[in-house]
């Protein structure tokens, strides 16, 4: 008994190591890109700006976090987390259905349409959000049918309107993605057996298919509301920057006004701010498991089964 | 990152074109169902080493005493390859590989797009630049720092063809860190039709009055820049840009950003890379902007007819850039040696054919094209230039500017 034992311990151990080694390279970029310039803007965040605009990192103060709670701030705050609700809702508005539509096609279907949806996605964002400048534009063609259909022309570009259409569409695809992996993985069975069981096509919908792509919606809703949150490239070109949102004001602080311990602030909190969010679909998406149901647990019970066989043997 | 960059694109109008360009490619890609288009994504500062001849290092050799710095260089003297670092868009290539042929050295040249990129480079020391272009502004506040070598005109004698227009710079009071590069002004740009609403003179009242802004058929635009933003504002107020910040006058800044809020709801946008176009195209008939931008677009649009840039009749703002060398510059001798070449009457003429803006180069006038040197929008005539002024540095006053900006904008 005691021999398999530590050669199955040194198995592992190796294993541990492959797999430490295979790891370090992303763990090293990651440390290097991400967490070392994640310290820099903390320490930053902690310093004072002089009056030529230099960061002085000397008299350590949180004069720049008390300067959060300036109404200027928290209004520019709730606009922005207003915008990144009302994206995230509206894509999922439009997101599940579409997905929902590719995930039942046949196979070779699925691919194309996937394909489609992909290939926004590759395109440079800047380009794609110029292209909506263009289609919104009062000389662009949205604007010339509705004046050859005797609508007039409209006026809807540099307006919160189209700061919302650009946003949606910016982001449309991640929220697509993950829906329709959901879907896609989801055991078509238990909805045909809850409308055997006579539920209405509603109410299988409702009671069976929502619940099982709970964890595509969470991962969706993240993805989406976490870079719309920050956004600033879109409201800036489709909203004619006439509204202040959390992302220019960053930017602005570390551009135009020099206020790097304000910008290191804002983003300091933006970050803490996004970690929660994450940390509420990771919760949220372990809880999803389990509302994934009879297959879920059979599945479990299926692995407890095979590792309670290979503890036996 | 581009067109957000507010105070990036300002004076550099040629930049604008690349992403409308960038941006039909986009929509061509878009239909071609074709994919990736990374190049609106491109390095700010693309690295454009022109053609460089073989036996360089054989012309170059520098005298051994030159470690002094500045003082010690002769005129056109070179110790090493330039590294010059200027604006995206703002010289003509073919300058550079003359002055390439010239010298024997090799210019290493690079691009920013905002006052700001350019002094965090120079700041950090994050690269080493021998030649750089801060405008007025700029070089008060890197001079102030102790970011810029004081200039030895000695080995620049083609300084004195440097307009007398431009002797007592209020930015660089002693004169010793700069020589003016090109020169431009802020006002705006509006359509006759307009013009003529206002009984022929221009004035911000089009953008601040809101009587008067109700008559304008189309969209207003302003600049999306603080300093601008608030200048203007002052001087619809009535105020000296100069005595404001002088007298550091809080409340006058106060007053203007409390304007600034109150217009806010009448533009259509906030913009300072397509206004030019924006406005030859009719998407808004009044336009806060600068003067080579608006030069450029109604060339290109060939609308003289139809559109034409202003200073208002309360005044308007002046900028200029100019070349300096940074504190911590590797080839000091290399970089007077193209200070001295760009004003050269010849060569500052061809700046300026090339950029739109205005030379301060007294000399080079006979070189300028005529539609240039005739165009009051670029060479504005007497009685307009008297009614502009430089934003000074503004110091403590400068977050007080950015803030009354954003405030307008919430």
């Amino acid at each position: 008994m005691n021999a398999p034992d530590s050669r199955e311990g040194a198995a592992v151990r190796a294993r541990r190591r492959q797999g430490m080694l295979l790891a370090s390279p992303g763990a090293l970029y990651l440390l290097i890109f991400f967490v070392a310039p994640l310290a820099l803007i903390s320490v930053y965040s902690f310093a004072t700006r002089t009056s030529t605009g230099r960061t002085s990192l000397s008299g350590w103060n949180i004069e720049s976090y008390r300067a959060i709670g300036d109404d200027i701030i928290v209004g520019i705050i709730a606009r922005s987390a207003w915008l990144a609700t009302l994206t995230t809702v509206l894509c999922l508005a439009v997101g599940y259905p579409f997905a929902y539509y590719i995930a039942t096609r046949p196979r070779h279907v699925r691919a194309i349409l996937l394909v489609l949806v992909m290939i926004p996605f590759w395109t440079n964002g800047l380009v794609r959000v110029f292209a909506i400048r263009f289609l919104l534009g009062s000389n662009g063609p949205a604007s010339a049918l509705s004046e050859s259909l005797g609508f007039g022309t409209f006026r809807i570009l540099f307006t919160p309107t189209a700061v919302t259409i650009g946003m949606v569409y910016s982001f449309l695809t991640l929220m697509v993605l993950p829906l329709y992996v959901a879907l896609e993985r989801m055991d078509w069975s238990l909805t045909e057996a809850a409308r055997d069981l006579y539920a209405s096509g509603a109410r299988a919908f409702w009671r069976v298919t929502l619940p099982l792509t709970r964890s595509g919606i969470v991962a969706g809703c993240v993805l989406v509301f976490v870079p719309s949150f920050g956004s600033y490239v879109v409201p800036d070109i489709l909203g004619g920057a006439k509204t202040l949102l959390i992302g220019s004001y960053i930017a602005r602080q570390f551009r135009d006004a020099r206020n790097w311990p304000l910008g290191a602030s804002l983003s300091v909190l933006l970050i803490v701010a996004m970690l929660i969010a994450v940390a509420f679909n990771q919760r949220s998406g372990s809880g999803a498991e389990d509302a994934d149901g009879p297959r879920a647990r059979g599945r479990r019970r299926h692995r407890d089964g095979a590792e309670a066989k290979a503890e036996a043997s | 990152m581009t067109t957000t960059t507010s105070a990036a694109l300002r004076r550099h109008p040629r930049r604008r074109r690349l992403i409308l360009m960038a941006a039909m490619l986009g929509i061509a890609g878009l239909l071609a169902a074709a994919c990736g288009d990374d190049e609106a994504d491109a390095p700010a500062e693309a690295t454009a080493t022109t053609a460089a001849p073989a036996e360089e290092p054989a012309t170059t050799a520098a005298p051994a005493e030159e470690m002094t710095g500045a003082a010690a260089c002769g005129p056109g003297e070179t110790d090493g390859d330039l590294a010059f670092y200027n604006w995206a868009e703002y010289i003509d290539e073919e300058l550079l590989a003359a002055f390439e042929a010239e010298t024997g050295i090799n210019v290493d040249y690079t691009t920013y797009e905002s006052n700001e990129e350019m002094l965090t480079k120079v700041e950090s020391g994050a690269a080493i630049y021998d030649l750089v272009v801060p405008s007025d502004y700029m070089v008060d506040t890197m001079r102030r720092d102790d970011l810029l070598l004081e200039l030895n005109y000695d080995a620049i004698p083609n300084s004195a063809n440097i307009s007398s227009d431009f002797a007592n710079p209020p930015f660089d009071p002693e004169h010793k860190y700069h020589v003016a590069y090109q020169w431009g002004t802020t006002g705006i740009g509006l359509s006759y039709e307009v013009l003529d609403l206002l009984g022929g003179e221009s004035t911000w009242a089009v953008i601040f009055d809101a009587e008067t802004a109700a008559m304008v058929p189309g969209g207003i635009s302003m600049l999306d820049d603080a300093p601008e933003t608030v200048s203007a504002a002052l001087k619809y107020l009535g105020y000296s840009i100069n005595e404001v910040i002088t007298d550091q006058n809080e409340a006058a800044i106060q007053e203007a950003g409390d304007l600034l809020r109150a217009t806010n709801d009448r533009l259509l946008k906030y913009d300072s890379v397509t206004f030019g176009d924006d406005l030859v195209n009719g998407e808004v008939d009044v336009a806060h902007g600068w003067s080579g931008g608006f030069a450029l677009s109604i060339d290109e649009a060939d609308a003289y007819e139809t559109h034409v840039y202003t200073i208002p009749a309360e005044g308007g703002v002046r900028w200029v850039d100019t070349m300096a060398i940074p504190h911590n510059a590797d080839n000091v001798c290399s970089a007077h040696a193209m200070i001295n070449f760009l004003t050269d009457a010849e060569n500052g003429a061809a700046l300026t054919n090339w950029t739109f803006y205005g030379s301060p180069n007294a000399a080079a006038t006979p070189f300028i094209d005529s539609e240039i040197l005739e165009d009051p929008g670029i060479y504005p005539p007497p009685e307009v230039d008297a009614r502009l002024e430089f934003i000074p540095h503004s110091g403590d006053l400068a977050l007080m500017i950015q803030d009354m900006h954003s405030r307008a904008k919430s």
